[in-house]
């Protein structure tokens, strides 16, 4: 198929499209608009559904009602708004349901700023709602790993029957490429016999529930969705490594920040540093392994982040502290430049960190 | 020379980034330009991003006093007036993008019909997905006009692919434009080319072009 140019947010919604999503629920915030913008305009001239909920909430639970009917469907909005859904999310979890959340993620703490951030990493990783749970969190670098990983976190989140997140930020949003459209699919590949389908008296009815009233049955089912957890670790780790076969130093990135960080390593190798990356592609599950690996090799790794320090946590843990790992970071909006990152490699090197 | 240029079309077909090189090719000529921002619903890579570059031109700016901030506010600037009411000046003004954006042009629509003196261009850019052909593009004509109050005049061809436009994509764009000129009855006024790009075609009716936000510069 011939390339189209595309906003990333555009990219996000057509790719939902594709891949069979016929039923979008959100409330409009800015860096995302977009994906509802274009969810209004197609979705009426497929037989979709796009509903402008009155709040994030309700959009949350809209997604919990058509996922147990067995269908795909999807939600979207930007910092604050997904804080607000985290109630729901946390409820999807609970009942084993698929489905894609999209967070294109702006300053915070709280109202913040509209300007692009990496900030709610923890929140995307380590569950931001209550109860023992993972989301499969997948972060894309370019317009055309908008398209590709909605698609995947559709797939991955049927497969597993769990929630997947599609982690942006705002300038991936907002910034503009030319993308080559996944191709259309029904989105029907995994059966869902667990769905609330209608019984029609033929079988025994299903129940889409996450609350037990026996303790024994609650931890039951808890360590039951942490094996099919070690499942997703196991099999859908995703990752891309960047000149990191000779490297002293090695930058792990993901999104933009990535994006920045590739420049900075070509500079790096200019002045016969040599830099390489890791780019996290899953944020959960996390390229633990590969950074262990790498651990024994370098001098030390950067965590380049629109953050205060998040991701840098994860790195730790994969490496089990054996190398130095510093951070160089920007916040509330904005975004670490190329030279930033240079110098962050050049003090590793060094060993001034 | 029309004393105000609208550039007006669906949203990321390039109207900032036209009505940039716009007000450029007019300060040539003229003492008095201003570019206005009337964008009420695009983020990120506004006009303002360029207002060093006018500022070194001697080109007024006239764009939302939030743009580019945190604040989350589409409030348009009283000076918006001026440039249509103040005829001393030739003016530039980059509507938002689709309907939506050209709501805010319903306000000064009454003195820009009024004086008469008015380009309402249509850009087009036929790689965009919701306007690949040009029966789509004619539908958001028709959306923005309603929307706006002022009926088009004219077309600027803008279709590019980023930084994968190669002259195979600049053809296709100018077949689909003058497809959507029989459709609609107005006039291509130009192919607008980014400048190096631009040199090596042999095309005529080409308007190069310098690009403002080179965000794709980062790999």
């Amino acid at each position: 198929m011939a390339k189209v140019l595309m906003k990333g947010n555009e990219a996000i919604a057509e790719a939902a499209i594709r891949a069979g999503c016929r039923h979008y629920f959100g409330y409009p915030i800015t860096p995302q608009t977009e994906i509802a913008a274009y969810m209004a305009k197609r979705m009426p001239k497929i037989g979709g559904t796009f509903l402008q909920a009155e709040s994030e909430i309700s959009a949350i639970n809209m997604v919990y009602g058509v996922s147990s009917a067995g269908l795909r469907v999807m939600t979207s909005s930007s910092s604050p708004g997904v804080s607000l859904k985290q109630e729901g999310i946390s409820y999807l979890a609970g009942s084993d349901l698929p489905a894609l959340i999209v967070n294109v993620q702006r300053g915070g703490p709280g109202l913040g700023g509209i300007q692009p951030s990496q900030s709610d990493y923890f929140q995307a990783t380590k569950g931001g709602g209550h109860g023992d749970y993972h989301l499969i969190v997948l972060a894309p670098a370019s317009v055309q790993e908008m398209a590709d990983l909605t698609v995947k976190a559709f797939d991955l989140s049927d497969k597993y029957r769990m929630p997947a997140m599609l982690l942006a930020d705002g300038t991936m949003g907002q910034m503009m490429e030319p993308v080559e459209l996944p191709p259309e699919s029904d989105g029907k590949a995994v059966e869902k016999p667990w769905a609330v389908t209608g019984t029609e008296n033929r079988r025994e009815h299903n129940i889409i529930n996450s609350l037990y009233l026996v303790p024994e049955q609650l931890e039951v089912k808890n360590f039951e969705r942490y094996e099919r957890y070690k499942e997703v670790e196991k099999n859908e780790t995703l990752f891309e490594e960047y000149m990191t076969d000779d490297a002293d130093v090695i930058v792990v990135a993901f999104g933009i920040a990535a994006r920045v960080s590739k420049n900075a390593i070509t500079a790096a190798r200019e002045k016969g540093i040599k830099a390489g990356l890791i780019r996290p592609i899953t944020l959960w599950p996390f390229p633990s392994e590969a950074i262990a690996k790498a651990a024994d090799r370098v001098k030390g790794f950067v965590s380049v982040e629109l953050s205060m320090g998040q991701m840098i946590e994860d790195i730790r843990l994969a490496e089990s502290c054996k190398k130095p790992v510093s951070l160089c970071n920007r916040t509330g909006g904005m975004i670490p430049s190329p030279e930033q990152v240079l110098k962050a490699i050049e003090d590793m090197e060094g060993g001034r960190f | 020379m029309h004393r105000v240029t609208l550039f007006a079309g669906h949203y990321g077909s390039g109207k900032t980034n036209l009505a940039v090189n716009w007000a450029m090719m007019l300060k040539k000529d003229h003492e008095r330009v201003v570019i206005a921002d009337l964008d009420i619903v695009n983020p990120y890579f506004r006009t303002k991003d360029s207002s060093e570059l006018l500022k070194s031109l001697g080109i007024e700016l006239v764009s939302p006093e939030y743009a580019n901030s945190n604040v989350d506010l589409p409030a348009l600037p009283s000076e918006l007036y001026g440039v249509v009411q103040n005829r001393q000046r030739f003016a530039v003004l980059d509507i938002g993008g689709d309907d939506r954006g050209a709501y805010a042009l319903g306000r000064y629509a009454p003195y820009i019909l009024e004086e008469n003196d008015y380009e309402m261009i249509f850009t087009a850019n036929f790689m965009r997905p919701l306007t690949q052909t040009p029966e789509d593009a004619l539908e958001v004509m028709r959306e923005i006009e309603s929307a706006g109050g002022i009926p088009f005049t004219a077309i600027i061809n803008n279709t590019n692919l980023g930084r994968l436009t190669d002259e195979a994509v600049v053809r296709i764009g100018i077949e689909r434009a003058e497809r959507l000129s029989k459709l609609c009855g107005l006039p291509i006024l130009c192919t607008a080319v980014e400048k190096s790009l631009a040199e090596t075609l042999g095309i005529e009716g080409i308007m190069p072009i310098e690009l403002q936000k080179k965000y794709y510069d980062i790999i």
